[in-house]
Formats: structure tokens, C-alpha cells, sequence
């Protein structure tokens, strides 16, 4: 997880990175680097945006990108909203006491 | 089991915040842009699909008419991801809110006529009364033409609200009807079964036909103003 200032959607557009990266933190170092992250909103959306990007550039962007890169991010969908529902669904449960 | 049928048009909140919005944002996505000439597999196919619909629906209006034409390719491209991402388990669909797709259908419906008035007032008001009526019915014949341009919005809205929706509530319907005869009766079960499949196969169909149908309708009110 670099953090990186500016727009990253593909690696020639690179900058010097600010931080050291999560996996090479530390445990004892972990609330402080919590702390020194960015979160601003601008800082969220370069989150948001930086993790599009990487996921973008991995399967989508390729030559010969498969049907699973939009599979997967539809499987996820359902997932979230199944959480959504979950609230719901769980009076439907095959139980003989609800 | 009354309760739960309608429980799935609910529009999901976190912690009483519309979480609807975040639903509705996610479509643009999927459709990726890019600015080179030679794109990835996923952008060459919805350029080529973007291109297609765009040639079909923007033949048929003048010059002033194509002004429109990003509004209602992205029109039609919104309605049809919307749709077919509803059809995931689950999920929750923005077009079975009425009061988005009044808010989708009223200022378009408005937009056109406006135009059609302010250019070309003759023409506008010249829809109120088809050629050819014998001239006794004029007076009813305006009032009728009136009321049906007023509905139009209407009808579009709820045109749109209904189809998607009953389709929704006939898939959960049939889906419990299977489940619950499975303990009772297995042959009408995979006769269910393959009903529920018929379905599924129509309601893919009805989530296009619907876009294209909005879409449709409001390039031709268009037409009419322009």
C-alpha cells in the first residue's frame, strides 16, 4: 500500500513514495502508522482511486482479458449485497423456531 | 412470507443513510474509459456495443435533435446495467423506486416538450389535433390530446417501475413456490424449475427491452419537438 500523491492508473506515472508500505511496518509501529495515513477526504478518494487502479491494471487491463475480472467484481457485488439483506433473510432460515 | 415479499424493494440504509446511492454509483465502474485507440478486451466490446446503439437511435432526428444523442445513449447504457445487475441474487434494483424513475422521466418528458414549444410553436401546438377530424369533435378531440401529452411522463415512469417489478416479485414467487414443493411433490418441482428458468431467460430479455423502450420514447417526443 504506497502512498502515492497524484493520479496512479498506471506505473510510468510514479512518484516517491511517502511511507513505508503495511507489510513492512513493524507491529510494535502499527498505531502510529495508522495515525500518519492520510485521511482526508482527498486522501480516501486516492485510496479508493489507487486500489481501483491496481485492481484495473491486474486483470481488466491485459491483452487477453478473460470474462473473470468482471465475474469477480460481480461475485463481490452479491456479497455486499447479501450483507445488505442479511437482515431480512434471516427470519427465512429452515428452522423450527425463529 | 407477507412481510418478506416486498422486503427486497426496501432501499437499504446504513444506519438511516441512503445506501441507494452507492448502488446507483456503481455501474459507471464497469464501463471503463480510455483515451488510446486500441483498448483492452472489456472497453473494445462496450465501444463497439456504445457505437451500435448510438447509430440506431440517432438516424432518425435532425441536426438539433443529436444534441441529445450523449443523453440518451447514456440514458439507455444506465437503464440496461441497472436492470441486468437487479437480476443478481440479492441485489437491490434502483428502477423499482418510482421515484427514480420519475426522476428520470419528468425532466426529460419536459425538456423535449419546452424545446418543441419554444422553437416551433405552431408545430407544438399543431399535435393537439390530428388531421381529418370532422369538426364537431374538435373541442373533445384537443382535451383528449391534452391529456394524453400531460401523461406521458406518467406513463413512462410507471411503465418502467411495473415491468421491472413484477418481473422481480414473479422470480421470488416462483423461486419459494419451488423450494417449498421440493419436500412435497418432486416432478412438479422440475416442472416449476423449468419455469423459473423460462423466467429468468425473460426477465434478461425485459431489463433490455425496457431501456430500449425509455429510451425509445424519449427520442421520440424528441422527434415530434425538434
Amino acid at each position: 500500500m504506497a502512498s502515492v500523491v497524484g493520479i496512479f492508473s498506471h506505473s510510468s506515472v510514479s512518484v516517491p513514495v511517502k511511507d513505508k508500505k503495511l507489510l513492512e511496518v513493524k507491529l510494535g509501529e502499527l498505531p502510529s502508522w495508522i495515525l500518519m495515513r492520510d485521511f482526508s477526504p482527498s486522501g480516501i478518494f486516492g485510496a479508493f482511486q489507487r486500489g481501483y487502479y491496481r485492481y484495473y491494471n491486474k486483470y481488466i487491463n491485459v491483452k487477453k482479458g478473460s470474462i473473470s475480472g468482471i465475474t469477480m467484481v460481480l461475485a463481490c457485488y452479491v456479497l455486499f449485497s447479501y450483507s445488505f439483506s442479511y437482515k431480512h433473510l434471516k427470519h427465512e432460515r429452515l428452522r423450527k423456531y425463529h | 412470507m407477507n412481510e418478506n415479499l416486498f422486503a427486497s424493494f426496501i432501499a437499504p440504509t446504513i444506519l438511516g443513510l441512503p445506501a441507494a446511492v452507492l448502488i446507483i454509483l456503481f455501474p459507471p465502474l464497469l464501463i471503463p474509459t480510455s483515451k488510446y485507440l486500441i483498448n483492452n478486451r472489456l472497453i473494445t466490446t462496450q465501444q463497439w456495443l456504445i457505437k451500435l446503439i448510438s447509430k440506431q437511435m440517432m438516424t432518425m432526428h435532425n441536426t438539433k435533435g443529436r444534441t441529445w444523442s450523449l443523453m440518451l445513449v447514456s440514458l439507455i447504457i444506465f437503464i440496461a446495467t441497472t436492470n441486468l445487475l437487479g437480476l443478481l441474487p440479492h441485489s437491490f434494483t434502483p428502477t423499482t423506486q418510482l421515484s427514480m424513475n420519475l426522476a428520470m422521466a419528468i425532466p426529460l418528458w419536459a425538456g423535449a416538450v419546452i424545446m418543441g414549444f419554444r422553437s416551433k410553436i405552431k408545430n407544438a401546438l399543431a399535435h393537439f389535433l390530428p388531421q381529418g377530424t370532422p369538426t364537431p369533435l374538435i373541442p373533445m378531440l384537443v382535451i383528449i390530446e391534452t391529456i394524453s401529452l400531460l401523461i406521458q411522463p406518467m406513463a413512462l415512469a410507471v411503465r418502467l417501475t411495473a415491468n421491472i417489478t413484477a418481473g422481480h416479485l414473479l422470480m421470488h414467487l416462483i423461486g419459494s413456490t419451488t423450494l417449498a414443493m421440493s419436500t412435497i411433490n418432486l416432478p412438479s418441482t422440475l416442472i416449476i424449475f423449468t419455469i423459473l428458468i423460462l423466467l429468468t431467460i425473460l426477465e434478461i430479455a425485459v431489463a433490455l427491452i425496457q431501456a430500449y423502450v425509455f429510451t425509445l420514447l424519449v427520442s421520440l417526443y424528441l422527434h415530434d419537438n425538434t
